[in-house]
């Protein structure tokens, strides 16, 4: 009996195999004819292939860069240039995405009427629209509805808000490592204090006021540098320039552009309403008798829903707002229709015309993204392996 | 959406490479494939702009006219006889070589910038100018603005990516060492709607398109193109590198067209002057040499062009003059009224 079954096993288990290593191999071939056979095409039509061309200089500029650069640096440079402004678009769209999105899915379940239908007709609304529409919608009704830069909305002689941008100080840091070190230390020390604070209640059942210990430890480090630090911070404010007889520009301060304002608008509006139903089927998946029986040991609402509904509604919420993060990183690309310098706009755009090399460029471009979104899993997997139910 | 599409283009270009294996191009040989593949197919696939009014243009109804979309039909009527079978398809200035060097089109003929970098290094060969155009700027008549000497730092410009107006645009600011903010977009409507919002202070492209441009602007005569000329820009069309045969149908299709306004042989009087006394004429109408067998078309195939297309200087004075676009032909003209236009002889 026992070695007829370890005969079937074995068996079993080469059944299993040899269709998965064919596979393999079929798919390898066929990876490797495509390349074969594209490289044989490309070179019978005088088309070279390489990556040479990325230490090239670029000689086009870019509007917004959060580096260095200008069209003297490399196309590789003008990659990082258009990396860097897609990850700040998505973070910030991202940012936005998920307090509008929890806001708007906690206001669904309210029990206020008004409240309950606005959020449901928000997230009806704008999760219905095409999302190109959506940012050509805020991108030309902002241009339209911004005056010129002469009659600018002045927000206290400091920030400047106009067609070409929103204006606002430029910071002017003396030792600011300093004031950098000074946060990462309140950081590591609310780190271990909450720590403490978490052993004095399981052991001894004190509560330690953490929150406000916390708030005092961030504010007030760093507020000792400047104090006794030397640290110093002044602000440069953009100042109204006048170019022609009626062309104005603001200079001195940081341009936000309205391309990134309009596009981190329109991705973190239409991302809200995905992550919204998220929270509420999180919210509505947790078990009525866990609110009845955190509200019969006498917990306050907030406890209840920070303490019993929360952590488990996040295990509901989390997979599915995983998606909607990869998805607003990938929408980012829309980016290239209204002139905000993504990677697909600079890279896949510009830096492919100039050079032609298509087949490079997409696929750098492509596996760009793969990381991107490969990255924003794992953190995100790890965050759900965090939250998950940890079984004793 | 654009870029979608692109990606999707290079998709379609690698299958292609695959599925013609390895017998595309066909390099010196005396056949042509193209020229079969045309034949067998019926139609000239032509990949031309997404819309310029006077280069390249549908109207409502999906007619495709301009000087461009007309070097298409003189090489459609040059091989199929007729010049209205031609297959248009619109490409970004993205998108149009890795179309055309994918075999999705046959000829590109979308106001394309002849530059030895593309000529040289992506398998690309231009065939001739068939419009000589200079990037210029556009700017609103009360900006104050007369001459680009007036820019200064801070000055905000409009423009296509993907062009060589971008790298012109950044030569020309560097040499005045004036700091400007590029707004590159993609698509020309949207470049043209930025402009009309204030979003920027001038709009730069070849001035052919800024005269095109201008006309979709809610004020056009609120706007005016300043007079200095900033780059070279010999537009032309394009085919892939390897198939000569074909190279030369594309070329000559082109240079029959203005050798035709040079003796002035047009549309009405073509077939009639089969019998002039001027040889260069007879050969240009095919009643004299056999100048069509050389790339294995009939005799016939030049008149065909002239009879259905017309000469240079009807196409100009139809789809650029008389559209109001650019009325004074500038250094389109012919040298021997003082332009540029000089073509090889026909013989």
């Amino acid at each position: 009996m026992n070695f007829k079954n370890f005969k079937f096993d074995v068996s079993n288990k080469n059944k299993d195999l040899i269709p998965q290593v064919l596979t393999v191999l079929f798919i390898v071939l066929v990876i490797i004819y495509f390349t074969i056979n594209a490289q044989n095409n490309m070179g019978n039509r005088g088309i070279s292939f390489g990556f040479g061309f990325l230490s090239q200089e670029s000689s086009f500029d870019i509007a917004f860069s959060l580096i260095d650069y200008d069209g003297s640096y490399s196309y590789a440079r003008a990659f990082l240039v258009g990396l860097l402004n897609t990850i700040l678009v998505s973070v910030i769209g991202i940012f936005f995405a998920t307090i509008l999105g929890v806001t708007v899915g906690i206001s669904r379940l309210s029990q206020n009427y008004l409240i309950s239908k606005a959020a449901e007709w928000y997230v009806e609304i704008f999760r219905n629209i095409p999302l190109i529409l959506q940012i050509f919608f805020w991108y030309f009704a902002a241009l339209r509805a911004l005056p010129l830069t002469i009659d600018s909305i002045n927000f206290y002689d400091i920030s400047f808000l106009n067609v070409k941008g929103w204006y606002v100080p430029r910071f002017i840091w003396t030792n600011f490592s300093l004031f950098f070190n000074s946060i990462i230390a309140a950081v590591i020390l609310i780190f271990f204090l909450s720590k403490y604070a978490r052993k004095q209640r399981d052991e001894f059942g004190k509560q330690i006021p953490i929150f406000y210990m916390s708030l005092g430890i961030l504010f007030g480090l760093p507020l000792l540098t400047f104090l006794i630090g030397g640290v110093s911070l002044s602000f440069q404010i953009p100042e109204l320039t006048q170019l022609s007889k009626t062309i104005y520009v603001y200079q001195g301060g940081v341009t936000i552009i309205p391309e990134l304002i309009s596009l981190a608008l329109a991705l973190s509006m239409y991302t809200a309403t995905f992550i919204a139903e998220n929270v509420r089927a999180g919210i509505l998946g947790v078990n009525k008798g866990q609110k009845e029986a955190a509200a019969s040991i006498g917990l306050t609402k907030g406890q209840i829903l920070k303490l019993v509904v929360m952590p488990q509604a996040l295990r509901i919420i989390i997979p599915p707002t995983t998606n909607q993060y990869l998805n607003l990183t990938k929408n980012s690309s829309l980016a290239a229709a209204i002139a905000y310098p993504d990677i697909v706009l600079v890279f896949a755009g510009t830096a492919l015309m100039q050079t032609g090399r298509a087949i490079e460029i997409i696929s750098i471009t492509m596996l760009t993204y793969l990381s991107l979104s490969l990255s924003i899993s794992v953190f995100m997997n790890w965050y759900n392996k965090k939250m998950a139910i940890k079984e004793k | 959406m654009k870029s979608i599409k692109t990606w999707i283009l290079v998709v379609l270009a690698s299958s292609l490479l695959v599925a013609c294996g390895q017998g595309g191009g066909g390099a010196g040989s005396k056949k042509s494939k193209t020229l079969d593949n045309t034949k067998k197919a019926g139609f000239v696939k032509c990949g031309v702009s997404q819309g310029l009014p006077g280069f390249s243009n549908a109207d409502a109804s999906g007619n495709w006219t301009g000087i461009d979309v007309d070097v298409c039909r003189a090489v459609a009527a040059a091989v199929l006889g007729d010049a209205d079978k031609v297959k248009y398809t619109p490409l970004s200035a993205k998108e149009r070589f890795t179309a055309l060097t994918s075999g999705e089109v046959d000829v590109l003929s979308r106001n394309t910038t002849w530059t030895l970098s593309r000529d040289a290094d992506i398998g690309l060969t231009f065939v001739g100018v068939n419009f000589y155009d200079g990037q210029g700027f556009m700017v609103r008549k009360n900006s104050g603005i007369n001459s680009v000497n007036d820019f200064k730092d801070g000055i905000s410009a409009c423009t296509n990516t993907g062009t060589t107006t971008e790298l012109n645009m950044r030569d020309f600011f560097n040499s005045k060492n004036i700091k400007y903010e590029p707004i590159a977009f993609e698509k020309a409507d949207e470049v043209v709607q930025a402009y009309d919002a204030g979003r920027c202070d001038t709009y730069t492209t070849d001035k052919s398109g800024l005269a095109a441009q201008r006309t979709k602007l809610s004020a056009p005569d609120d706007h005016k193109v300043l007079p200095e000329t900033i780059s070279k820009e010999p537009l032309g069309p394009v085919v892939r590198q390897g198939d000569s045969v074909w190279e030369d149908i594309v070329r000559w299709s082109l240079n029959v067209m203005i050798e035709a306004e040079e003796y002035g042989v047009n549309s009405s009087n073509a077939s009639s002057l089969k019998d002039s006394e001027n040889p260069a004429i007879k050969r240009l109408v095919g009643a004299e040499g056999e100048l069509g067998a050389a790339f294995g078309l009939d005799n016939e195939w030049s008149l065909r062009i002239i009879e259905q297309v017309g000469n240079y200087g009807e196409i100009y004075k139809k789809h650029i003059a008389d559209t109001n676009i650019l009325p004074n032909r500038g250094p389109n003209q012919l040298w021997t009224k003082g332009g540029i236009l000089y073509v090889p002889p026909a013989r």
